[in-house]
């Protein structure tokens, strides 16, 4: 059953452990993502699910376990080589180039795939770039299309109000072309419709692009509307994992959230 | 009226060198957050060596300076990665004390191999005086403004438009996202302790070629501190503006209120605008206002 499993995940996770000092912020996780679909990643504050998007894209090093992206192990290649790997992300607070205009922060997206040499950079405009460059304003229209954020393009990033803010992020993170595309709460600090359109956004870039998407996201309703699959972390450790109606039922879950009495207290350390 | 013109021509001349300098300080700054109290003694190696290229190996000028801008280079990368690197998450000040260790032990070796005379600067530019108008420029001042200014367009042209210096801007911003992006962050570290040494080392040759090399000459390093909090640590165009206002102001101090007092008060001018600065407008004139939200 191993085998079979393991050919159909795009992306495994085997076993992670993470810790800070004493606290076991991942203990043991282990799961996988399939090659096209939205798998979310929930749990209560403190579970651990930004520590696990960190360290698929290593911003972390786990002291145990691997990732394992496309049949090749990945847990010990440099933090930056990950973006050309096809791996972008969006984090939980908007972490944007602020000064710049939305578009090129856009542009920035698309650094990683550049491959004239540093220095040359903006200097040489033979064919293959000109071609390059072609094909990259063509994907940053594509881009500011499907986001809805044409007005925008030349506005200074900090100056424009949060959900937006979480949009350009999106997009930045689009512009890398990723094969998968961690999502860090894109629809925290969100109103209704702001949210609503955050989920449509997803769907169209899951559908649309064919790209596999890893989600972390508090709302609920937007979790079980759009995902494939879910899994649930509960200090460091997976305790559930599959579809949207078989989590929405889990026991082990319903404890988690909700908590429980003999729970709630041995979590207070009695 | 003739004096005043002249003495702000001087005071721009030594103000666009000062600027270059300041440019150093803030492009390892805007990278890597660290102030580098060596600066000065980056300057004063810069010079050093320029001048041993000339005199000991009897290169051409335009060689001698190449030669000393890869050295710099060179000392950049060596220094970000043996001293600066291990360093990394360490509490800023810290990283700050090394600095100022860092510039004392490159002063030692200086005394060791260049020892602590007083030289005067093989000539390297036309020793006529320029005449501009009814102002007299002395031919060091003038031709090493016209490179300290050429040498700052160079860098910023590189910082603002070339992808490496689009990658630096984005570190400069947010390191994590830089990260996601595919940038790497200590090639970006390195890069920047590589321009600010070239860019003092060019300030050196250009000061050593005024006012002679010593030892001693990386205290204009402190001066430059005065200028790059008046214009803000992390504004480029702060550092050049304010390296202008800066070498303006000591002139005019040195014209009008010298001879009131009899002397000095042009050498302390500087840290007297570096005091009211932090008072009124801590973060200079273009600095980033920093707003902690929680």
């Amino acid at each position: 059953m191993q085998m079979e499993d393991n050919k159909q995940y795009q992306l495994r996770l085997e076993d992670i452990h993470l810790s800070f000092g004493g606290l076991q912020a991942l203990n043991g996780v282990s799961t996988g993502v399939r090659k096209g679909e939205i798998f979310s990643i929930i749990g209560p504050n403190g579970a651990g699910k930004t520590c696990l998007l960190n360290c698929i894209n290593r911003f972390y090093h786990p002291e145990k376990g691997s990732v394992i992206l496309e049949g090749r192990d990945i847990s010990r290649i440099k933090p930056h080589k990950i973006a050309a790997l096809g791996i972008a992300r969006t984090f939980q607070n908007v972490e944007l180039f602020g000064h710049m205009s939305v578009l090129d922060n856009i542009k920035l997206g698309a650094h990683v795939h550049l491959k004239s040499g540093s220095l040359s950079g903006g200097i040489y405009y033979g064919k293959s770039r000109r071609e390059e460059i072609d094909l990259r304003s063509h994907i940053e229209a594509k881009i500011v299309d499907l986001l809805e954020i044409e007005h925008i393009r030349k506005s200074v990033v900090h100056s424009l109000p949060y959900g937006l803010q979480k949009r350009v992020e999106l997009a930045r993170a689009l512009a890398m072309r990723p094969r998968i595309l961690l999502l860090d709460e894109p629809a925290t600090g969100m109103n209704l419709e702001e949210t609503e359109d955050m989920a449509r956004f997803i769907l169209d870039i899951n559908e649309e692009w064919g790209v596999t998407i890893v989600l972390i996201e508090h709302d609920m309703g937007v979790v079980m509307d759009i995902s494939d699959r879910i899994c649930v972390l509960d200090f460091g450790q997976k305790i559930a994992e599959g579809k949207p109606d078989e989590i929405r039922h889990n026991e082990q879950v319903i404890k988690a959230y909700l908590g429980e009495e003999d729970i709630t207290y041995s979590r207070l350390g009695a | 009226m003739d004096i005043l013109i002249q003495v702000i021509i001087t005071g721009l001349a030594t103000g666009g060198v000062y600027g270059l300098i300041a440019l150093g300080f803030v492009l390892i700054y805007k990278a890597t957050s660290v102030l580098n109290l060596a600066m000065g003694e980056f300057m004063t190696l810069g010079a050093f060596i320029c001048m041993t290229f000339l005199l000991q190996l009897n290169s051409p000028f335009y060689l001698a300076f190449i030669l000393t801008l890869l050295t710099a280079c060179v000392l950049g990368f060596v220094i970000e990665r043996i001293i600066l690197r291990p360093l990394i998450g360490e509490p800023i000040i810290s990283v700050i004390m090394v600095t100022i260790g860092l510039g004392l032990i490159l002063k030692g070796l200086m005394y060791m191999i260049w020892t602590p005379t007083f030289r005067t600067f093989p000539e390297i530019f036309p020793p006529k005086p320029l005449l501009l108008g009814f102002a007299v420029v002395p031919s060091g001042l003038f031709w090493g403004f016209i490179f300290a200014i050429i040498a700052t367009a160079v860098f910023l042209v590189i910082f603002k438009y070339s992808r490496t210096g689009v990658a630096m801007r984005a570190t400069a911003n947010d390191q994590q996202a830089a990260l996601s992006m595919g940038i790497s962050v200590r090639w970006i570290f390195a890069l920047a302790w590589c321009f600010g040494a070239m860019a003092s080392v060019i300030g050196g040759i250009v000061i050593g070629n005024i006012s002679g090399i010593s030892v001693y000459m990386g205290d204009v390093g402190l001066k430059v501190l005065a200028v790059i909090i008046l214009g803000g640590l992390d504004s480029i165009g702060g550092a050049i503006l304010g390296g202008l206002i800066i070498g303006v102001l000591e002139n005019l101090t040195g014209l009008y209120i010298d001879p009131l007092i009899g002397g000095g008060a042009k050498g302390i001018a500087p840290f007297f605008v570096l005091v009211i600065i932090l008072m009124v407008r801590p973060y200079g004139l273009f600095g980033k206002e920093l707003i902690e939200r929680v």
